[in-house]
């Protein structure tokens, strides 16, 4: 195709990648270093490394790294026994289906499940445990969490799974290997790609989530993406909000350069 | 949301009187519509260049594509609102508007690229061959061939649109909202069964649109197995 035509197309194309890629990016940087005043300052960066900003981060990224392990323990058998039924097609839809619903909703619902008045107390209730508070613990957000993530890393594991040849393991039982000695050397190894793609997708949305944490959780949860929300839309001090951002946007790079992955990732990933 | 009196259609009577809402319903529906139909055609444009392109400017150009669906949405959220407020916009429907189209070109870009892929290159010289002008070769060869793609592409730029709640919720002004905002502030408040109501409305169509996009998807696959074009 002609250079000159082709150019041509691309000009929306790159306008909007200059737009709204690229300059948010630089833009986020540029705030960091603002404080509410509007002096330059590295304030904001020595603010986020006392104690209070510290301690928000990690109990952020504790809260997002239980997450993805606990998803992670039941997206894999789940996807396992994905791959053994006969009407896949069926089962992945049902399973899909919930991440086609709005996120709002489904923590709505759950507000109602696990509100004072709600199911499950009322049959704690009947089996004599009594009324207990629920919502608004660390369980429930991280309970909700993992329902919320886990089609989200059941996809990746599933397609991994169904690209593995079984031929594989029927050689590894042929010479002699055990179930679990199979699953250790054999499956595991070849699907972790498929692992890979899925922490990724659960863990770095774990570590922003915010409208959960104020949904579910009250205030108790604070992860980095509450502080951003707080930050940028109740106290306005949007220097410190770009601060924690860029440090966001650094673990974010920094996850996905431990882990590897680069285009073929994304592939497992679309649904 | 406690005590179960009877089935009642009451809540979705308080749902249709409530005038705000159902502006709001519009404005979410509207946005959806215009985001999806204008980030297609700039995301086929952009699928097209990219895939006649030379390899090393591709690559980059790939994965500043795939930045915006990898970010979380709060940091695409805090960014635009830095954005539009530098440059000035206004805070309100043409902002919700742009950042819409925003992030849904990519994923418009990622539907269509690998149909592009699976489209013989000597289609293209064929067409040439005989006389078609690049207007000609777009229209006549390239886009009958991806139309699937574009299909897909705008359905998921509209489910994306229609879900989204955090980049809208940054970048809405006071008076414009969406329907996402709208149930988050309300349910801030507290449990309101309207809310409920419309949950389910909300609930229904969103499995009605999945089927519908499942049939198309069924359908092309059906007609690309029996060779008819």
């Amino acid at each position: 195709m002609e250079t000159r035509t082709r150019n041509i197309y691309l000009v929306p194309y790159f306008l909007w990648i200059a737009l709204f890629v690229i300059a948010p990016i630089i833009l986020i940087v540029y705030y960091s270093f603002f404080n509410v005043e509007g002096a330059f300052t590295f304030e904001n960066y020595k603010k986020f490394f006392t104690p209070v900003y510290m301690k928000m981060t990690l109990s952020s990224f504790w809260y997002a790294l239980l997450i993805t392990i606990i998803s992670l323990a039941v997206a894999y058998p789940t996807a396992y026994l994905l791959t053994k039924t006969k009407h896949k097609s069926l089962w992945l839809l049902l399973i899909i289906l919930p991440s086609w619903i709005n996120l709002l909703l489904k923590a709505y619902a759950f507000i109602g499940i696990f509100g004072t008045y709600g199911v499950v107390n009322a049959v704690l209730e009947t089996v004599g445990i009594g009324n207990r508070q629920i919502l608004f613990t660390d369980f429930s957000f991280i309970f909700v969490s993992v329902y919320i993530f886990i089609p989200f890393m059941i996809l990746p594991i599933f397609n991994a799974l169904e690209k593995m040849n079984p031929s594989l393991i029927y050689a590894a039982r042929d010479l002699g290997a055990s179930s679990m000695g199979t699953f250790r050397k054999v499956i595991f190894p070849l699907t972790l790609d498929g692992v890979k793609a899925g922490c990724i997708a659960v863990f770095i949305p774990a570590l922003s989530l915010f409208m959960l944490t104020r949904l579910i959780a009250g205030n108790r949860v604070i992860t980095l993406g509450t502080a951003i929300e707080q930050h940028f839309l109740v106290t306005q001090d949007w220097g410190m909000g770009a601060t924690i951002a860029v440090f966001l946007i650094i673990i974010m790079v920094a996850v996905m350069m431990l882990m590897g992955l680069r285009k073929r990732g994304l592939d497992l990933v679309k649904r | 949301m406690t005590g179960f009196e009877g089935f009642t259609l009451d809540h979705y009577k308080e749902v249709m009187q409530d005038t705000r809402l159902l502006i709001i319903v519009l404005n979410t529906f509207i946005i959806a519509l215009l985001s999806a139909a204008i980030s297609t055609i700039i995301g086929v444009f952009g699928a097209i260049a990219i895939h006649f392109m030379r390899s090393k400017s591709k690559q980059t150009l790939l994965t500043l594509n795939n930045v915006l669906i990898v970010s979380p949405d709060v940091i695409i959220g805090a960014s635009f609102l830095i954005l539009f407020t530098i440059v000035g916009v206004k805070l309100g429907f043409v902002s919700v508007l742009l950042s819409h189209i925003a992030f849904s070109i990519p994923i418009v870009v990622i539907m269509v690229l690998p149909k592009l892929q699976e489209m013989n290159d000597s289609l293209i010289d064929a067409a040439r061959d005989l006389g078609a002008s690049t207007w000609h070769v777009i229209a006549r060869v390239i886009m009958p061939f991806i139309k699937s793609g574009i299909f897909a592409g705008f359905f998921m730029a509209l489910t994306y649109s229609l879900d989204d709640f955090a980049v809208t919720f940054f970048v809405t002004g006071n008076g414009y909202s969406t329907l996402a905002v709208e149930i988050y502030s309300r349910a801030r408040q507290g449990v309101s069964l309207s809310i409920n109501a419309l949950s389910t409305l909300i609930f229904l169509f969103t499995v009605l649109l999945v089927i519908g996009y499942y049939f198309i998807n069924q359908r092309n696959n059906r007609l690309e197995d029996k060779g008819a074009k």
